[in-house]
C-alpha cells in the first residue's frame, strides 16, 4: 500500500499518487514517493503553466538552444555563442534573505557555465514591501547583502536589475536574477547521460541535509499569516559558500574545454534526482546511483535525504573511465572533490542502489520524473472586479496647477529614486567589459570573456532587464506587452539589435482562477510582443503560491532582453544631457492630454489604481527600435532615456540630474502628459539644431511619431505653464531617497 | 624587450585576466602562474591580482600568503624585483608582511564599488616611478575591507620615508592618512587598493590606471630589475 500520508506530507495531491503508481505498475515506496514529490513539484514540473508556455515564440535562425535546456544560447557570430537564463528566489529570500538571494546567483551560475559559457553577467530584478516597513528593510538590506557577498566573491560583474517597492510584496519578496556567459560555438555541451558504462562524477560539495525539499515544501506552497511556522522553514534554505562555487566554475570549464565530459549537468532545484533522472532521460540512458558513495556531510542520512538534498556548489559530470584520471587530476588541481556517484546503463532507469552492487531501493523509469509529469489546466477566469476597475479612470483625478511637488514625491519613491545605494555593492566591472553601468537603461558590455576568443573587438551586447505589477494587475495583457516594449527599447537606446528574451512569471497562487488567468494573458501579451519585435523567448521561469496571508502578489512578469551592438567604437548614448542640446521625444506627442492609467502618479499620490491602460502600437514601437539602433550607429543621439514609471516628467528630471543641466520645454499639454506612463516612447537630446532636424527627417521616414520638446540649459527643469523646479533640488531628493530608507 | 609579467593566480582570485589584458594592452607578456607553483623564473615582475584568494574565509590573504608560489614571491621582492598587490592582492602582500599596516573593513560597513579619484604621492615607487607627486588620477575601488590601518608610529614612517604611493583625494573607506597605496622602504613592492586595470580602455570611462601600469613595465624592463636592491 502506498503509504498516502506520507505523499501527503510531501506535496502531492490524490490524484498524483494514483499516477505515479500507474507509470510504476506497483506501489511506489518512500523515498520514490520523495522523487516524485520533488520533480513533479510547481517549481519544477511547470505543471500549472506549461500548457500556456507552449504559446511563446521560441524560434529565430540565431537561437542554437531554446527553452528546456539549462540555459537559451543565441549565436553572435564569429564563433561566439551567448547563453542566457533568469530565474528565481522569492521564496527562500523571505525567510533567509542572505543566503536565498546569495543562493539564487550561485544556482543560475551554475545553469550557465554547465554549458562551457563562462559567466560574465549577472542582473539582479528586486522587488519588496514599503521600505518603511522594518520587516521589508530587513528583507532588502538581506537580499542585496547576499547578492554583493556571493556574486563578488564568486567573480562574476552584476551590472543591473531595477528595484521596485510595493505592498504586494511585503510577506513574499521577488528575488529574480539573470545570468549571462559567453562560450565558443563549438563548445557547445548539453547535459546528456550516454554510453553505457560511462561514469556519473559528483564534483563540488558535500551533500548535507540543507535546503530538503526546498522545491516543493517552501517555492510550491504560499506563506500563511504564521510567523513561527514560516520561520521554521528556514532550514529549507541552502546555504552558499562562493568559494566552493568559484572553484567548480574554472573545473568545470576547463574540463569542457578538453572535451573531458560527455555531459555536465548542475544540481538545483531536487537535487541529485533532477540531475540524474534528467541527463539520463535526455540521453535517452537510464542511471545507477549508489548512494553510500555520494560524499555526506553528516553521518547516518538516509537515501531520501541523500536524493532529494539542495546543497549548494555540486556538479554532475559524465564521463568515460578511460578520462576518469585525466578529469580527477584536473579536480584537484582546484581542489574540488570528485567522487564516482553511479554508472551510465541501458535500461533506461534509475535505479537508486545503496552501494555499488547493493540493495535496490528505487527504481524507476528515468523519463518518468519528466515526461510522466501532471500537466493542469487549471480553471481561470478574470477578476469579478475587472469591469469596474477598467471604467474606474483617473481622468476624474484633480491635475496639479504646479507639477513640482509630485515629480518630487516621485522622485522619492524607491521605485524611481537612485539606486546607486545597491549598485555601489555590486562589483560591476569585472572583466573590463563595462561600457555602461548599472543606473542606465541597459547595461552595455563588450563582447568578450576569458577564455573565449575574441569575436571582432568592438562588437558588445546591451542587457535590460523589466517588469511592473502596476501595470500588469490593470491588464495582465497588454501590461506584459509594455514591459517587453520597454525592455526592448532600452537594449534599442544604446544601438543594440534584438537577440533573444527571457522571462521569469512571477504569480500568485495557481489554484486562484484569478491568478491563472493573469498568467494566461500575460502569456498572450508578451507573445504578441515577442512577435512584433522579433525577440524570440529562449528561456524562462515560473515562480507561482507567491502570495502571503491569503493574498497574491500582482501579476508580475520579469523579462529580460539581450541586444547586440555591431560597432562599440561609436561610444553608446547614456542617460545625459548636453548644454545647447535639443530635446525631442520619440514615439509620441507631448502637446495633447494623456492617458493617466497605471502610472505611478495616480498610484503614489491618489492611491488610485483603475482605468484602461494606454494602448500600446507594438509594430510601430518596433520601428521605434529600429530607428533608435540607425539614429546611435549614425552617432546623431547624445543622450537618451526612456519614458517609464512616472512619465515624462521624472524622465526628464533623471536626464537633468545625471547631467548636472536644465531644461527648457514648450508645447507640454498639462500635468497627464507629464506624468502619463504610456508605453514605447523615448526622450533623446541632439547636439544641436542641425543634429535634431536630422533625428525629425528620419522619424517622419519611418512613420515614427515625434515632437521637439525644448532646449538644454540653465540649472531649472522648466516646462511652461506646468513646472519650474531647481535640478539641484530635484538630485537632493532622488539621490537621498534610498540611503535615508535604508539608513 | 617587453616585460614579462607574472600574474598570480590564488584559488578564488578572480583580476588575473583583467591585469593579464591591460599590461598585454601596453605591450607586456604576462604570464599567469598558478598558486602552487614556486618558481617565478623568467619573470620580470609580479602582479597579485584582485579577487578572493581562498575566499577571504579567515581574513582576506590569511591563507593565501601560505600559498607555495608565497615563498617564491618574497624571494623576487628581496632580490629587488617588483611587486604589486592590487585590493586582495595587497591583502596578501600585509598578511606576508612584505608591506606594513592592515585593511580592515570599511567604515560604512559596506562593500564599495565606485570610481575614486588618487593622488599620487611618491615618484620612486615602482608603481610611480618617474609619476610627478600630485598626479591624479581616476580609478575604481571594488572593496569591502579597504580601510588601510596602521599604528601611529608606522604611519609616521610611511610619510617620513616617502612610502605613501597613492592617496584618496576624498577618503572613501576611511583610511589613515587618506592612504590608497604603500610601498616598502625600497619602493620595489607596492599594494593599492583601486584597481589601475580597470582605468586601462576608454570605453571604461577612464585610462588614468594606465600611468601606473606603464611605471610597473618601466621599471620591470630595467636590466637586473629583479637583481638589483
Amino acid at each position: 500500500m502506498t503509504d498516502r500520508a506520507l505523499a501527503l506530507s510531501l506535496g502531492l495531491t490524490d490524484d498524483e499518487v494514483d499516477r505515479i503508481e500507474g507509470v510504476l505498475e506497483r506501489d511506489p515506496n518512500g523515498l520514490e514517493l520523495a522523487m516524485f514529490s520533488v520533480m513533479w513539484s510547481e517549481h519544477c514540473s511547470y505543471k500549472s503553466s506549461s500548457i500556456h508556455l507552449g504559446r511563446l515564440p521560441t524560434e529565430a535562425p540565431h537561437v542554437l538552444v531554446g527553452p528546456g535546456e539549462g540555459a537559451g544560447i543565441v549565436d553572435c557570430g564569429d564563433g561566439v555563442a551567448l547563453a542566457v537564463r533568469i530565474e528565481s528566489h522569492n521564496h527562500p529570500s523571505a525567510i533567509e534573505p542572505y543566503q536565498g538571494a546569495a543562493t539564487g546567483v550561485g544556482g543560475i551560475l551554475r545553469d550557465i557555465f554547465s554549458m562551457g559559457a563562462r559567466p560574465i553577467a549577472v542582473m539582479d530584478p528586486l522587488r519588496f514591501g514599503p521600505l518603511t516597513d522594518p520587516r521589508s528593510r530587513w528583507i532588502a538590506e538581506g537580499v542585496v547583502a547576499g547578492i554583493s557577498g556571493y556574486g563578488n566573491a564568486v567573480g562574476v560583474p552584476i551590472v543591473g536589475g531595477e528595484l521596485r517597492v510595493d505592498a504586494c510584496y511585503t510577506g513574499n519578496p521577488l528575488v529574480n536574477v539573470l545570468a549571462l556567459g559567453l562560450l565558443p560555438v563549438e563548445r557547445l555541451v548539453l547535459a546528456r547521460a550516454s554510453g553505457v558504462g560511462n561514469l556519473a562524477l559528483l564534483l563540488g560539495s558535500t551533500t548535507g541535509r540543507d535546503g530538503i525539499g526546498g522545491v516543493s515544501v517552501l517555492a510550491s506552497a504560499g506563506f500563511s499569516a504564521d510567523q513561527e511556522a514560516e520561520a521554521a522553514k528556514r532550514p529549507n534554505v541552502q546555504v552558499g559558500d562562493p568559494f566552493e562555487e568559484k572553484r567548480l566554475i574554472e573545473a568545470c570549464l576547463e574540463l569542457l574545454e578538453r572535451s573531458l565530459a560527455v555531459g555536465v549537468q548542475d544540481l538545483g532545484g531536487a537535487g541529485l534526482t533532477c540531475a540524474t533522472s534528467e541527463t539520463a532521460s535526455k540521453g535517452g540512458a537510464g542511471m545507477d546511483v549508489w548512494v553510500a558513495a555520494v560524499p555526506q556531510r553528516e553521518a547516518g542520512m538516509a537515501a531520501v535525504e541523500v536524493m532529494t538534498s539542495e546543497s549548494q556548489e555540486r556538479m554532475l559530470a559524465i564521463v568515460t573511465p578511460e578520462n576518469l584520471e585525466a578529469v580527477l587530476e584536473l579536480a584537484g588541481r582546484w581542489d574540488v572533490r570528485a567522487t564516482v556517484v553511479g554508472c551510465v546503463t541501458g535500461t533506461g532507469r534509475l535505479r537508486i542502489l545503496a552501494e555499488e552492487g547493493g540493495e535496490v531501493l528505487g527504481d524507476v523509469p528515468a523519463a518518468s520524473l519528466e515526461e510522466d509529469k501532471p500537466q493542469y489546466d487549471r480553471p481561470r477566469h478574470p477578476p469579478a472586479d475587472r469591469a469596474e476597475r477598467q471604467a474606474d479612470d483617473p481622468v476624474l483625478l484633480r491635475l496639479p496647477t504646479d507639477c513640482a511637488p509630485d515629480l518630487l514625491a516621485l522622485l522619492a519613491d524607491p521605485s524611481v529614486a537612485d539606486v546607486t545605494w545597491v549598485h555601489r555593492q555590486y562589483d560591476s566591472q569585472l572583466f573590463l567589459n563595462t561600457v555602461i553601468s548599472p543606473g542606465a537603461d541597459a547595461a552595455v558590455l563588450r563582447l568578450k570573456a576569458p577564455g573565449v576568443p575574441a569575436a571582432d573587438g568592438t562588437k558588445g551586447i546591451a542587457l535590460s532587464t523589466d517588469g511592473n505589477g502596476r501595470w500588469c494587475s490593470l491588464d495582465p495583457r497588454r501590461g506584459t506587452a509594455m514591459v517587453v516594449a520597454e525592455a526592448a527599447l532600452n537594449v534599442a537606446t544604446a544601438g543594440a539589435r534584438p537577440l533573444c528574451l527571457v522571462n521569469n512569471l512571477n504569480f500568485g497562487n495557481p489554484e486562484h482562477p484569478e491568478v491563472m488567468w493573469q498568467l494566461s494573458e500575460a502569456v498572450d501579451g508578451m507573445a504578441e510582443a515577442c512577435l512584433a519585435l522579433d525577440l524570440p523567448v529562449v528561456g524562462g521561469n515560473v515562480s507561482l503560491y507567491n502570495e502571503s496571508q491569503g493574498r497574491d502578489i500582482d501579476p508580475s512578469p520579469i523579462v529580460g532582453v539581450v541586444g547586440l551592438i555591431d560597432d562599440l567604437d561609436v561610444p553608446p548614448p547614456s542617460v545625459e544631457l548636453i548644454e545647447g542640446g535639443v530635446l525631442l521625444l520619440l514615439g509620441g506627442r507631448a502637446d495633447a492630454p494623456a492617458s493617466l492609467a497605471g502610472s505611478l502618479w495616480a498610484d503614489l499620490l491618489h492611491g488610485h489604481r483603475g482605468g484602461q491602460l494606454p494602448p500600446l502600437d507594438l509594430d510601430r514601437t518596433a520601428g521605434l527600435c529600429r530607428l533608435l539602433v540607425d539614429l546611435v550607429a549614425d552617432g546623431l543621439i547624445y543622450g537618451v532615456h526612456d519614458v517609464s514609471d512616472g512619465g515624462l516628467a521624472v524622465c526628464l528630471a533623471e536626464l537633468c540630474i545625471a547631467s548636472d543641466l536644465g531644461v527648457e520645454l514648450v508645447d507640454v499639454a498639462d500635468a497627464s502628459t507629464l506624468f502619463s506612463e504610456a508605453g514605447g516612447r523615448v526622450v533623446v537630446c541632439a547636439d544641436d539644431d542641425g543634429a535634431a532636424a536630422g533625428i525629425t527627417r528620419r522619424a517622419v521616414a519611418a512613420g515614427i511619431a515625434h515632437q521637439v520638446l525644448g532646449t538644454v540649459g540653465g540649472d531649472l527643469l522648466a516646462v511652461e505653464g506646468l513646472l519650474s523646479a531647481p535640478v539641484a533640488d530635484l538630485a537632493s531628493v532622488w539621490r537621498n531617497a534610498l540611503p535615508r530608507l535604508m539608513a | 624587450m617587453a616585460a614579462t609579467v607574472g600574474v598570480v593566480v590564488f584559488p578564488g582570485s578572480n583580476c588575473e585576466h583583467d591585469v593579464a589584458e591591460a599590461v598585454t594592452s601596453l605591450g607586456a607578456t604576462a604570464r599567469l602562474v598558478f598558486h602552487k607553483e614556486s618558481s617565478l623564473d623568467g619573470v620580470d615582475a609580479v602582479v597579485l591580482p584582485g579577487g578572493f584568494a581562498h575566499g577571504d574565509y579567515l581574513r582576506p590573504g590569511a591563507i593565501a600568503r601560505f600559498s607555495p608560489v608565497m615563498a617564491a614571491v618574497e624571494r623576487f621582492a628581496a632580490a629587488g624585483g617588483p611587486v604589486v598587490g592590487i585590493c586582495n592582492g595587497f591583502q596578501v602582500l600585509c598578511e606576508a608582511g612584505l608591506l606594513p599596516g592592515a585593511l580592515q573593513k570599511n567604515r560604512g560597513l559596506a562593500f564599495l564599488c565606485q570610481e575614486v579619484e588618487l593622488v599620487t604621492v611618491s615618484s620612486r615607487s615602482c608603481l610611480t616611478d618617474g609619476v610627478p607627486a600630485a598626479t591624479r588620477l581616476r580609478v575604481p575601488i571594488n572593496h569591502f575591507e579597504g580601510c588601510y590601518t596602521a599604528s601611529d608610529v608606522v604611519l609616521a614612517a610611511l610619510e617620513e620615508r616617502d612610502q605613501v604611493v597613492v592617496r584618496y583625494a576624498t577618503n572613501p573607506n576611511g583610511s589613515a592618512n587618506d592612504i590608497a597605496g604603500v610601498s616598502n622602504e625600497a619602493g620595489n613592492v607596492v599594494g593599492l587598493m583601486p584597481h589601475p586595470e580597470r582605468a586601462s580602455h576608454e570605453m571604461l570611462g577612464s585610462e588614468d590606471g594606465n600611468v601606473l601600469l606603464a611605471a610597473l613595465l618601466r621599471t620591470a624592463s630595467r636590466p637586473g630589475a629583479a637583481a638589483l636592491a
